[in-house]
């Protein structure tokens, strides 16, 4: 099957791309994203452009190429798939930020201790999905690939850049898992986002305390409701939208069977 | 429930403060050492306790309304607790770090409301605010020494984090009550960071060390897990990372027995 160069996605979680190759004899050349005219989210799309191996689903809502185009599925592996598009993201941003060339000298001893204790767990959470996901993927499932990234302009020497970017990330992750919660039906798998989704929490609590030391940022009244004194928690449709939106992820999915 | 005893014979600091009652404590220190060398449940002693106390709370049921029921006792202690050591003058002196505890105090209130709201529009029962003693008969002051405090504090949002943990499965039927447990649980995972930060700890807990009070360790057993349903957490990092990167859960029978400690 062949990605309609012009074709515009009208799938719920889909945002249309603009300039496919239908050759795909580079797959970098259908990668390219368009934030417009995007209604109801979405990250990109096209992993696969592969005529042999893109399976017609049916009812099945296995993650897996549709119509040469990855979606993470439905159902508790359509979460999980999910979660791991998101800690791929937190893992490659970090290895980013400990990697950058003036990360010795442009950050302090305490932000570095931080930011690298971040990279490991970010990094510790992507490649306990792909275990997770390789060995519960039944037959017919496909494992979402390395997305790839791109962040622009993004400095990664620049300390409030960073701290800023990290900070929405974690707060991102932290309402996302709250609000997939709900969608998830085995309870282990329950139990496991539970073990990360505190874990983000407390990044978000001292990214944002490197932010702003002398504030009760840690859990702001812009996270935290000042009537209920509940934590953020967004559907999988808007914390894509969110995503997308940071034009940080360059390979394409949809995520037509999230809520 | 007095376990003065068992808290005070597990204490470190508070061995070198002895009083007059100190003599009796070792005394039954020296009757259960050994089995408290191997007690394994937060605040140590919680698992020795076969017998129940007449206002103990009792293990709730597995399901949303023991759940939520579980919640609002650990969030009546909580908010007790903060409300408490902010009006005790001289405990929390004017700054940043009372600021801090002024907003987590303000959260606990609303979990508390919240809860309370949430059984009721359910029509189940609302549990009725235990009588707290955070002294725990004495062995301790948290609202006389502020490092104290600092310690409990910490303890509090931890457990608080792991209890909520351990309660998730109870309310995978009830999508929206999951859901508003999850809202807190991550608030009170921001707490937790922030509070362990203030003393000088990573916000995240590495290994099962609790970098409190000995009294304390035992409430971290099992935070050291580096096994997450058969993925080896500590391959890419060592074992610190690997157990910082997840959290673990509490009991219901954990969580519960914690409480008790502190109920009378």
């Amino acid at each position: 099957m062949i990605i309609n160069p012009f074709k515009v996605y009208v799938m719920k979680n889909v945002v249309k791309i603009q300039e496919v190759d239908p050759h795909c004899n580079n797959r970098r050349n259908f990668l390219k994203i368009s934030g417009m005219g995007v209604v109801g989210a979405g990250l990109l799309m096209a992993v696969g452009c592969n005529d042999d191996d893109d399976p017609i689903y049916t009812d099945n809502q296995y993650p897996g190429v549709r119509n040469g185009v990855f979606d993470l599925g439905g159902g508790d592996l359509g979460i999980l798939s999910y979660a791991y598009a998101l800690e791929q993201l937190e893992a490659d941003f970090y290895t980013k930020v400990v990697n950058a060339s003036q990360f010795n000298s442009a950050f302090s001893q305490e932000q570095r201790t931080v930011l690298t204790d971040l990279y490991n767990h970010e990094v510790i959470h992507r490649e306990f999905f792909r275990a997770a996901l390789t060995g519960a993927l039944p037959s017919g499932a496909t494992l979402l690939p390395d997305l790839a990234f791109d962040y622009g302009s993004l400095d990664f020497n620049d300390v409030t850049t960073v701290l800023g970017t990290a900070k929405a990330l974690e707060d991102t992750g932290v309402a996302a898992y709250n609000g997939a919660g709900r969608y998830i039906t085995n309870p282990d798998y329950l139990l496991l986002a539970g073990k990360i989704v505190s874990v983000e929490a407390r990044h978000a609590s001292a990214i944002r305390t490197l932010i702003n030391f002398n504030s009760v940022d840690f859990a702001g009244d812009d996270v935290v409701d000042t009537t209920t004194g509940l934590d953020q928690a967004r559907k999988p449709s808007q914390i894509i939208s969110e995503v997308s939106s940071l034009h940080f992820i360059q390979t394409t999915f949809t995520a037509q069977f999230l809520q | 429930m007095n376990i003065l005893k068992f808290l005070e014979s597990l204490s470190n600091e508070n061995m070198t403060k002895a009083t007059a009652s100190r003599r009796e404590s070792f005394g039954q220190f020296g009757q259960i050492g050994k089995n408290l060398a191997f007690a394994s449940i937060p605040f140590g002693l919680a698992a020795l306790t076969s017998k129940s106390y007449a206002n103990d709370i009792p293990v709730t049921p597995s399901d949303p309304v023991g759940a939520l029921s579980l919640a609002l006792t650990l969030e009546y202690l909580e908010k007790e607790f903060y409300e408490t050591a902010l009006s005790t003058l001289g405990l929390i002196l004017p700054g940043r770090e009372r600021n801090v505890f002024t907003q987590i105090a303000a959260h606990e209130a609303d979990h508390v409301t919240f809860l309370t709201s949430g059984l009721q529009a359910n029509g189940a029962p609302v549990p009725v605010k235990p009588t707290f003693d955070f002294t725990v008969d004495g062995a301790f002051d948290p609202f006389g020494d502020y490092q104290t405090f600092l310690q409990f504090a910490q303890a509090f949002e931890d457990t608080g984090v792991r209890a909520y943990k351990g309660q998730a499965g109870n309310l995978i039927s009830t999508p929206d009550l999951l859901t508003y447990a999850l809202q807190i649980h991550s608030v009170e995972a921001r707490h937790a960071s922030e509070v362990r930060r203030i003393r000088g700890l990573k916000g995240w807990i590495s290994g099962d060390t609790s970098g409190l009070d000995p009294a304390f360790n035992a409430s971290y057993a099992g935070e050291d897990n580096t096994n997450q349903a058969g993925f080896n957490a500590s391959a890419q990092f060592g074992a610190a990372a690997g157990s910082e990167s997840f959290d673990e859960p509490l009991t219901t029978a954990q969580a519960v027995a914690i409480a008790n400690i502190f109920i009378v």
